[in-house]
């Protein structure tokens, strides 16, 4: 019974969904099941702050390593809740959005959210910088030739790619630099990424039928895995 | 007179690149801290001391350019921001360059998000980029921000057929039946042109899936850098032009003063943002140069014992 339901919930849903694209009369169907899937995705935000409150106070009681970061976690959490929630400082009446400049969510937001944010996308400079250094090697020929298209396409993104070849004639206007890396993402790589995407949608197809079939039952999770 | 913050950074930077050449001529490794030392100089010399250099739009740039600028004055245009603060400073350039656009042209935007973060991130842009540059456009008569909806691909898969099932309201509550751009928009097919500015998932790709192709709306994208290669084989038929990192908004940002001289002196964080990252990627490219010698000099002297 506990996997026949789910099984059998499984089934009816995803045929009906197939079929509701090939049945015009059954789309409203396909509309009110994705209505309910995202009042399923918000039921998720309670799960996830809920893990998260768990996980942490969990560690601090344990005194696990790092601990002194859960505080950290912890009283953000609670810190941009509460803003949230009582929407603290909101310039307008309680029907304003809670994040309404001028109010205090906003104001963490924009002051210790979005420059952290930033700073730790910003440190992936340093590190293509060390990566490039390492692994950019000419060691074979395949190694060569993701070599000289990460080369050309780093020049065609600075102005630097057209100051060089700025001097070739327009008929061979391929081969300025900037052209060469458009090339590059147009031709190979444009045929690379379909070929990749034919594949992934493939896979998709098949994965979707095992769990329809109910061949694929990993998401039931324990002993069914 | 050359800027002297300018200069002597840069005389250093290139000094010590030489200095390191002749090293691996040598076969000597450079170690992961000297990396890190001349790219901290090569990022912060042209923020401390702006280094500006000439932009012009390519043609993925241009054709979305082009489609926001030929559309008839009036038309309205959805526009999504699907980033978090992380990927801000290389996209938020895009969206406020776009917005600022679309806007120029008196179209009428409907502003929207699939990510959580979005949402404060697009008050940003009302707040510093649209109330300060357009001070006459009504919200909710101009522009309306309807905010951010939980589901992802799901929300697309409803707005496609129904905006209103979706977002009953805007951001503060008021309902979109009484708001004028709603007159004439039921659902995503009713939108001139869809503006998608992200990077992630969902993002563009499940724009074009979910909203593109089923109701036949031109979609274009301002993307981070690293997602740009896999939007190519949508473009340029279901993305109709894709602005691809920081060189994508600078691209813009020069076509629109180009175009729209009035904006030749707004911030323009894309043009500023090129002079970083080009010295970094001039410096990235020296180091793969230098890697490339000193593995070829060690592998030589391996042989050779």
């Amino acid at each position: 019974m506990r996997q026949l339901v789910p099984l059998t919930i499984t089934f009816c849903v995803g045929t009906l969904l197939i079929v509701s694209v090939f049945i015009p009369p059954l789309g409203d169907l396909e509309r009110t099941f994705t209505l309910w899937f995202d009042i399923i995705a918000v039921f998720a935000f309670f799960l996830g702050g809920g893990n998260l409150l768990r996980v942490h106070i969990n560690k601090l009681r344990r005194r696990k390593t790092d601990w002194g970061f859960s505080i950290v976690t912890l009283a953000g959490f609670s810190t941009m809740l509460a803003a949230g929630l009582f929407k603290i400082g909101n310039p307008g009446d309680i029907a304003t959005a809670v994040d309404a400049p001028g109010s205090m969510f906003y104001t963490i937001f924009d002051s210790v959210v979005v420059p952290l944010g930033s700073t730790m996308y910003s440190l992936l400079a340093f590190f293509v910088a060390s990566a490039s250094y390492r692994a950019f090697r000419a060691k074979n020929r395949e190694a060569t030739l993701l070599l000289v298209a990460a080369f050309i396409i780093l020049l065609g993104r600075t102005p630097f790619g057209l100051m060089l070849t700025e001097w070739v004639p327009d008929s061979f206007s391929l081969l300025q630099i900037p052209n060469l890396a458009i090339w590059i993402m147009n031709s190979p790589n444009l045929a690379g990424q379909r070929a990749i995407m034919i594949g992934i949608g493939l896979g998709v197809i098949s994965m979707s039928l095992r769990l329809i079939l109910g061949i694929e039952r990993s998401y039931l999770g324990g002993d069914n895995a | 007179m050359p800027n002297v913050g300018v200069l002597v950074p840069l005389v250093a930077i290139f000094g010590g690149l030489i200095w390191l050449l002749v090293r691996a001529i040598r076969g000597r490794e450079v170690e992961r801290r000297v990396i890190f030392m001349f790219i901290f100089v090569a990022v912060a010399t042209p923020i401390l001391f702006p280094i500006t250099f000439q932009e012009h739009a390519t043609p993925v740039v241009k054709n979305l350019f082009d489609r926001i600028e030929n559309l008839p004055s009036g038309s309205t245009i959805l526009m999504s921001f699907d980033f978090d603060p992380a990927m801000a400073p290389e996209v938020q350039p895009m969206a406020n360059a776009l917005s600022r656009h679309c806007l120029a042209r008196e179209h009428k935007i409907v502003f929207m998000c699939l990510w959580a973060t979005g949402q404060s991130l697009l008050n940003t842009t009302l707040e510093y980029v649209i109330r300060p540059d357009f001070p006459h456009l009504v919200d909710g008569v101009d522009f309306v921000n309807v905010g951010y909806k939980a589901g992802n691909e799901g929300v697309l898969n409803v707005i496609v057929s129904d905006f209103k099932k979706m977002f009953p309201t805007d951001v503060n509550g008021v309902p979109l039946d009484g708001v004028e751009i709603f007159d004439k928009v039921g659902s995503c097919k009713d939108f001139d042109l869809i503006l998608t500015v992200g990077g992630g998932r969902p993002g563009p790709k499940e724009w074009v899936l979910f909203v593109g192709d089923p109701a036949d709306v031109p979609i274009g994208a301002g993307v981070a850098a690293v997602v740009a290669p896999q939007l190519y084989p949508y473009y340029p038929r279901q993305v109709i032009g894709i602005l691809g990192g920081i060189k994508g908004a600078a691209e813009y940002e020069s076509e629109l003063v180009k175009t729209h001289p009035r904006f030749e002196n707004m911030e323009k964080p894309g043009l500023r943002m090129m002079g970083p990252q080009t010295l970094a990627h001039v410096v990235i490219l020296a180091f793969i140069v230098i890697g490339n010698i000193a593995f070829f000099r060690g592998r030589r002297g391996k042989k050779t014992e």
